[in-house]
């Protein structure tokens, strides 16, 4: 056939190409070379770092900008989360920063005109004691009050949006009730990222992979730019976006960090049919758990408690989720685990991240988002983008400036459900 | 004809397959018993659904996936494979409906050119993806969960330690294992088969002179003979850090096990797996990997064929013909290589320099084109090579080099502790072996991973849109994601890519190597972690005695406690104590009180530091009640103290808290103090601590005659005082947590049950109430004493509960000091701890409730209700909470939200009985 | 399961220990001369270095804290120490 392209996706492009055997599919994204120099360089291919580049081309119309990733892009935490998007969070700061991205997921695939697959099928949080059901009903009117949907369910409501679970007398936690929030859920990990990546891409951002920024260029106590293994690449602004390897930029930059990073691990099952339409945590076992649109069961829990930036994590916190869910799902003990993996998350104090200025004026942070990073991806973009291209913070990202830790300021979810730390 | 059994011998098992049904016998797997059968469509592909046989002959199997029902529950996704027979199993198809055979879905198939690798990217846009998901996961997954169906959590988690782990009992391992035994070493050798067999018995080798089965029965004795420890159909399925591999054992008639193993080092001969070739329409039933067809010759008697082409580029394959042919099929060797000679040889036909061109027949191989010729076949094996299985090694971060000799990844440099033998090394013999990998642009439909139907065309997909890396290529295409986790497939995937982008296959590289090295059942992972064993709840050493005396318990802070005593509604029964409490004398287990013992020269700076008070200005014998903060000024905990002596305190805290505070006490003392100086001692589980509380307590705590004299001017509120109890010490602290007179009474464990006994005893004439936790708390909030973590929050500092002492006078440090001093500490607008009355004449407010107020925008919460109780005793509903600038703002009404509706509360001080608190000397 | 060697139980496994600090990081004081960035610093701030890394950590077993020299991205121990540094 002619040399006719598609850039656009559709189902017509879809079909159109089908006849003609696909050879008219655009790459997704350029391999270009490094220039020497940009408006904006931003450190980290990950959903952050691509978001980020994507709305400083759309909402301020700065594309002479560079995504520098030292691996491939989308390799790191964005594509290793479990993919969960919720607001459900205490403070008022919280929900106004989780709910902005929700919102933007909302609109993300037209906008994007790539399917990311967002499936609103609703997160559930379960309570097991008269005291967790007091949490719960802090929590529900803190997000109502705070402007994000939320629902108190009793036991009933928790079965009904479950049916598997165990709701035995004997089992080690009991349901009381739990927390609903029904607009959050999960999306396709890659497909933010990748989404992200095509659309910045088609905006004139250059996305260098392969890449690692070896240092920084400072003139003048002012950062000019970074030092890589393609060069120096000098640019206005840099932000960083790099989650766990934010205490190694931190440091070539010459600062400290208030983060430490751990391994998160995550597992799937074998797919089989629909068994389970929402996403559950326990609160008893830390699990979380919901059903890939694949079939796959994939589940989650806690850290690996030893300060690791392996990427892998060890047989007693597997144990301990493995075993979490079936306390919860006692039927899917009938399934074997097929894959295991695990992020390097980076762990603040309190649990929020941290958006910003950093201590050497022109470098931007992003970074801190811990356990929580998928779901914010829209709007820490969004943020970090004002901040480049403006100077300033939007009234979002304000609070979660790095500068809160001197002032004592902590955004601390986990302290509004009454845990001294 | 397709594949038939070539005796009748063994017992006959039955068993369906899709409603049909058919017989097996002892010793068969799934896939070899359907193999017996003639069946040889045994599912749908996961996308195209398109019809699939038996391809391979153990855990790399990609395409025969299984639901079993035997014994009335059901298990899904079994590798027919790999699973033994049984009699009476029900087997069903995967993603097929009706059957396998018969599926309705099949038609997807004409749709597969608009359905290409990550086609739902590209569409699904408008109106929403929520449109499609239903249909879309409907579409998707394997077997269906049973829901009825809730295994057993009875796996046992054995650990073991030796001095060399073997993985893999073929001739390599079984030699390895032998080895080291006779050199005295500890040994374990696990194996995944029946019995350890290797490649060699399938083969027919011979090894030192033996035929291989006798060869290796004979190792596996001498092995066991020599001390050492064989354990079968056990997978080594993953290495985890510090050299523990874990292991799953399967077991008849009992539950299988894992094994966590530390060996000092670890053998791998974990062998190879054949690769299939790849070209148009290599996926319809009937097309095999040889070596699988040689297995279920050898060691099942099923012939996979009559009219056989073996298309391979190795020498190897040769086996599998000649053995074919032996067994009476018809047999043609496609041999890839320009190398080869065309030949005849008895039975087996050879055709040098082929090329595999097309394969007939859709529901199953019916004849193969072979260099433009066409043969009538049943069965086509294919062998494109060997791929050492080097997953262990890899996952203990070995790398890996490329051998051009066999054409495949092969362990590089050695990892400490790890050494990798026999095939898995990559000795394979002399192969021969000419490349056959994807060729770019090769025509038709060249199926890469038969189960996630990857293909060709999808890998040049992938490449031009710019997915070329082997972890994008994996995320896009999803090749080697399916059940068989790549192990037929991975190889020719990247293979191809490096075709397609012009790299070498060393350049192109692997994706990474995780556990498990096959899928593992959750039960196996979760062992008996499970029920009261996930989190054991902490019980009362006079549990039996409180269910005996009627109590309902429910858990608090990890301890299993009586929530109330008797058997009517719990409203009714906690008001009943609550208002008795206050009239005669309550008896109360808190056993589980933290009694942390601090002693030593310097115990009194250690206790100091770890409070907000100082302590250690107390008289001996006197205690005090204090806040143990965290460095960032957050009330960890409050408690009593209580001096002894100058050099002997004892800290208490409340009951969830205990280990926390023991290991911050140890934390200061370790660091700040002189570690011989000053010691800690948690006690909390020696003591046993009753409480007699209430305007009669003194009467009965004097009815115990402990040896202590009672007199309020020599035991006053707030001191302590050592007694006997039968012969063993008893403390009596004057402590109060319902602001009546209240005495707490410490004896040794070994007394619990007497004084609990004597205490009822004593309280009878007194008309004394048993009294569980949902009372204590009612009565503590009506008195406004917090409970940290309930009334405080993760925020709460000393001064939001009004207590300024300290911080404003207090000279040395002390733990979380600066804290209090950094802005958000100082700020005016922060949560104080108050009490909430109802001023809306409505019923007690919500736990959980927030105050609000407008703010820009709306409205803000300012605080929220932390306890909340219909109090019988304040005669009104009392509430505590935590209120932003509530201390100044007493007596203000606010607005208060529960789930959407508006309330109105006052207020008012936390303390809503017997604010002199004349009650404690009542 | 990873093993860690408590100077005075021996090695045992990763579920007995917890992370304390990052070693040599002293607090300051008296709280009247420290300033805002100097205590944050000491409360949240930290290296996290990637590869050799010298922390603190609490066998909660027997209540020792002392000091270990590990690898953060291999995992591998090299040194423990009883006592504070």
């Amino acid at each position: 056939m002619g040399t006719c392209v598609t850039r656009r996706y559709s189902a017509f492009g879809l079909f159109r190409e089908g006849l003609r055997g696909h050879t008219g599919w655009q790459p997704a994204w350029r391999s270009p070379q490094p220039k020497t120099r940009y408006d904006a360089v931003i450190i980290g291919g990950g959903g952050q770092g691509l978001a980020t580049a994507y709305y400083l081309a759309k909402n301020h119309g700065i594309n002479n900008v560079a995504v520098i990733e030292k691996g491939w892009l989308g390799g790191g935490n964005t594509g290793r989360n479990t993919t969960t998007i919720r607001s459900n969070y205490f403070y008022p700061e919280s929900v106004a920063l989780y709910d902005f991205a929700l919102k933007l997921y909302e609109g993300l695939s037209r906008e994007l005109n790539y399917n990311i697959m967002l499936s609103q099928r609703g997160v559930l949080t379960v309570s097991h004691s008269d005291a967790e059901m007091e949490m719960a009903a802090r929590l529900v009117n803190a997000m109502q009050i705070n402007g994000t949907d939320a629902e108190l369910l009793d036991r009933d409501g928790v079965i009904a949006r479950a049916p598997l679970l165990n709701r035995g007398e004997t089992a080690r936690y009991p349901i009381f009730g739990g927390v609903w929030q029904g607009r959050a859920g999960v999306a396709r990990h890659d497909a933010v990222a990748w989404g992200y990546a095509r659309a910045a891409d088609a905006a004139g951002v250059d996305i260098i992979q392969n890449c690692e920024v070896t240092g920084f260029l400072v003139e003048n106590g002012h950062c000019a730019g970074v030092e890589t293994t393609l060069g120096t690449i000098r640019a206005d602004s840099v932000a960083m976006c790099v989650a766990g390897h934010s205490g190694q930029l931190a440091a070539l930059a010459g600062f400290e960090l208030p983060i430490r990073s751990y391994s998160l691990q995550a597992m799937v099952s074998e797919p089989v049919k629909p068994c389970l339409d929402t996403v559950v945590l326990y609160l008893g076992t830390g699990t979380y758990l919901f059903q890939s649109d694949k079939g796959e069961i994939v589940v989650g829990g806690g850290l690996d408690r030893v300060p690791s930036y392996a990427q892998r994590g060890n047989p007693p916190m597997q144990q301990t989720v493995i075993s979490g869910m079936l306390e919860m799902f006692p039927a899917f003990g009938q399934l074997k685990m097929l894959r295991q993996w695990a992020g390097i998350v980076d762990v603040v104090p309190d649990s929020s991240p941290i958006i910003g200025p950093s201590p050497l004026p022109g470098l931007i942070l992003n970074c801190g988002w811990g356990t929580g990073g998928f779901k914010s991806i829209p709007a820490g973009g969004w943020l970090t983008a004002k901040l480049i291209a403006t100077g300033e913070h939007d009234d979002i990202s304000c609070p979660f400036d790095l500068d809160r830790f001197r002032t004592g300021r902590l955004i601390d979810e986990a302290a509004g459900s009454g845990i001294a730390h | 004809m397709t594949s038939t059994r070539l005796s009748t011998s063994g017992r006959p098992l039955a068993f369906t397959f899709d409603g049909r049904s058919f017989s097996g016998r002892e010793g068969d797997t799934i896939a070899s018993a359907l193999l017996a059968n003639g069946v040889r469509i045994v599912g749908r592909s996961f996308k195209y659904h398109r019809p699939r046989g038996i391809v391979g002959a153990w855990s790399e199997e990609p395409n025969a996936v299984v639901d079993v029902t035997l014994d009335g529950k059901t298990t899904p996704n079994l590798r027919a494979t790999t699973e033994p027979l049984v009699d009476g199993m029900a087997v069903r198809s995967v993603n097929a409906r009706p059957t396998a055979e018969a599926d309705r879905l099949g038609l997807l198939d004409r749709l597969s050119p608009f359905l290409p690798a990550g086609f739902y990217y590209k569409t699904f846009l408008w109106p929403d993806w929520h449109l499609f998901e239903p249909r879309i996961r409907a579409m998707a997954g394997l077997g269906r969960l049973d829901p009825a169906h809730e295994p057993p959590a009875d796996c046992p988690v054995v650990n073991a330690r030796c001095d060399v782990l073997v993985v893999g009992g073929g001739r390599s391992g079984l030699k390895a294992a032998l080895a080291a035994a006779r050199a005295g070493e500890v040994v374990i050798l696990v194996d995944d088969r029946p019995l350890p067999s290797g490649s060699s018995i399938d083969r027919e080798l011979e090894i030192d002179g033996v035929p291989a089965v006798q060869w290796a029965a004979d190792a596996v004795s001498a092995i066991a003979a020599a001390g050492g420890r064989v354990l079968s159909r056990t997978t080594a399925y993953g290495i985890y850090d510090h050299n523990l591999v874990c292991c799953w054992e399967r077991r008849t008639g009992d539950a299988d096990r894992q094994w966590r193993i530390r060996p000092g080092r670890i053998v791998i001969a974990a062998g190879a797996i054949e690769r299939p070739l790849v070209f148009a329409d290599n996926d319809r039933p009937g097309v095999m990997l040889a070596s699988a067809a040689l297995h279920y010759l050898r060691r099942h008697e099923v012939l996979v064929g009559s009219n056989i082409v073996v298309a391979a580029n190795n020498d190897r394959a040769y086996e599998t013909a000649r053995a074919l042919a032996a067994a009476g099929a018809a047999v043609t060797v496609a041999d890839l290589r320009e190398q080869a000679r065309a030949s005849r040889e008895s039975g087996i036909e050879i055709l040098a320099g082929a090329t595999i061109d097309a394969v007939h027949g859709k529901a199953g191989v019916e004849a193969v084109t072979v260099s433009g010729r066409r043969i009538a076949a049943d069965c086509l094996l294919v062998s494109g090579g060997y791929t050492p299985s080097v997953h262990l090694f890899c996952q203990a971060k070995g790398r890996l080099r490329f051998d051009d000799a066999i054409s495949a990844f092969v362990p590089g440099d050695a990892v400490p502790g790890i050494s990798v033998v026999g095939s898995a090394a990559g000795e394979l013999g002399d192969l021969r072996i000419v490349p056959a990998w994807p060729r770019a642009g090769a025509k038709g439909r060249q199926w890469i991973d038969f189960q996630n139907d990857v293909t060709l065309k999808d890998v040049e997909l992938a490449a031009r849109e710019n997915f070329r890396s082997v972890e994008h290529l994996k995320r896009y295409t999803t090749l080697g994601m399916a059940t068989d986790q790549g192990k037929t497939s991975n190889m020719n995937g990247l293979a191809a890519m490096a075709a397609i982008t012009g790299r070498s296959i060393p350049e192109t590289g692997t994706t990474t190597y995780r556990p498990p090295f096959v899928p593992v059942p959750f039960t196996v992972v979760a062992g008996r972690r499970r029920g009261e064993l996930f989190n054991p709840v902490r019980r009362l050493p006079l549990e039996a005695e409180h269910r005996a005396a009627g109590a309902v318990f429910r858990e608090y802070g990890g301890w299993l406690r009586p929530a109330f005593y008797g058997a009517g509604a719990a409203t009714d029964e906690i008001r009943r104590e609550g208002l008795q409490a206050r009239e005669t004398v309550a008896i109360f287990d808190g056993s589980p009180l933290g009694k942390i013992e601090v002693f030593g020269p310097q115990a009194g700076e250690v206790v100091d530091y770890n409070s907000y008070q100082t302590l250690s200005t107390l008289k001996p014998g006197r205690t005090r009640y204090g806040f143990m903060l965290t460095e960032s000024g957050v009330i960890y905990d409050d408690g009593v103290v209580t001096k002894l002596a100058d050099d002997h305190y004892v800290v208490s805290c409340s009951s969830g808290h205990v280990a926390g505070v023991v290991l911050r006490l140890e934390e200061w003392r370790q660091d700040r103090f002189d570690r011989s100086r000053a010691f800690v001692h948690n006690l909390t589980p020696h003591w046993a601590t009753l409480t007699a509380c209430g305007p009669r307590a003194r009467s009965l705590v004097a009815a115990l005659s402990l040896g202590i004299d009672l007199d309020d001017a020599v035991l006053p509120h707030m001191a302590v005082a050592a007694g006997s109890f039968e012969g063993v010490p008893a403390r009596v602290a004057r402590v109060s947590f319902t602001g009546d007179r209240s005495y707490e009474i410490s004896v040794p464990l070994s007394k619990a049950t007497a004084l609990w006994r004597a205490m009822n005893e004593a309280g009878r004439p007194l008309d004394a109430v048993l009294m569980g936790s949902e009372a204590l708390l009612m009565l503590r909030a009506e008195k406004g004493y917090i409970i940290a973590g309930k009334d405080t929050d993760g925020t709460t500092m000393p001064h939001d509960l009004g207590i300024v002492g300290p911080r404003d006078k207090r000279q040395g440090e002390y733990a979380g000091k600066r804290s209090l001093f950094m802005d958000n500490a100082l700020d005016a607008d922060r949560q104080q701890f108050v009490g909430l009355a109802v001023a809306d004449g409505g019923a007690m407010l919500p736990v959980g409730a927030h105050g609000v107020e407008p703010a820009a925008g709306g409205r803000r919460s300012i605080g929220y209700v932390t306890s909340s109780y219909d109090s019988p005793n304040a005669g009104q509903p009392v509430a505590l909470g935590l209120i932003r600038q509530g201390l100044a703002r007493t007596g203000e009404e606010i607005e208060i939200v529960h789930l959407g509706k508006t309330r109105r509360a006052r207020i008012v001080s936390p303390c809503f009985f017997d604010p002199e608190g004349v009650r404690l000397n009542g | 399961m990873q093993l860690f060697p408590c100077p005075f139980c021996g090695l045992r496994d990763e579920t007995e220990f917890s992370f304390a600090t990052e070693a040599g990081r002293g607090r300051p004081e008296p709280a009247a001369e420290v300033s805002a960035d100097a205590w944050s610093s000491y409360l949240h701030f930290g290296a996290n270095p990637k590869g050799a890394t010298r922390e603190v950590w609490l066998h909660a077993a027997c209540g020792e804290f002392f000091v270990m020299e590990r690898d953060t991205v291999t995992h591998m121990v090299t040194v423990q120490e009883a006592g504070e540094p």
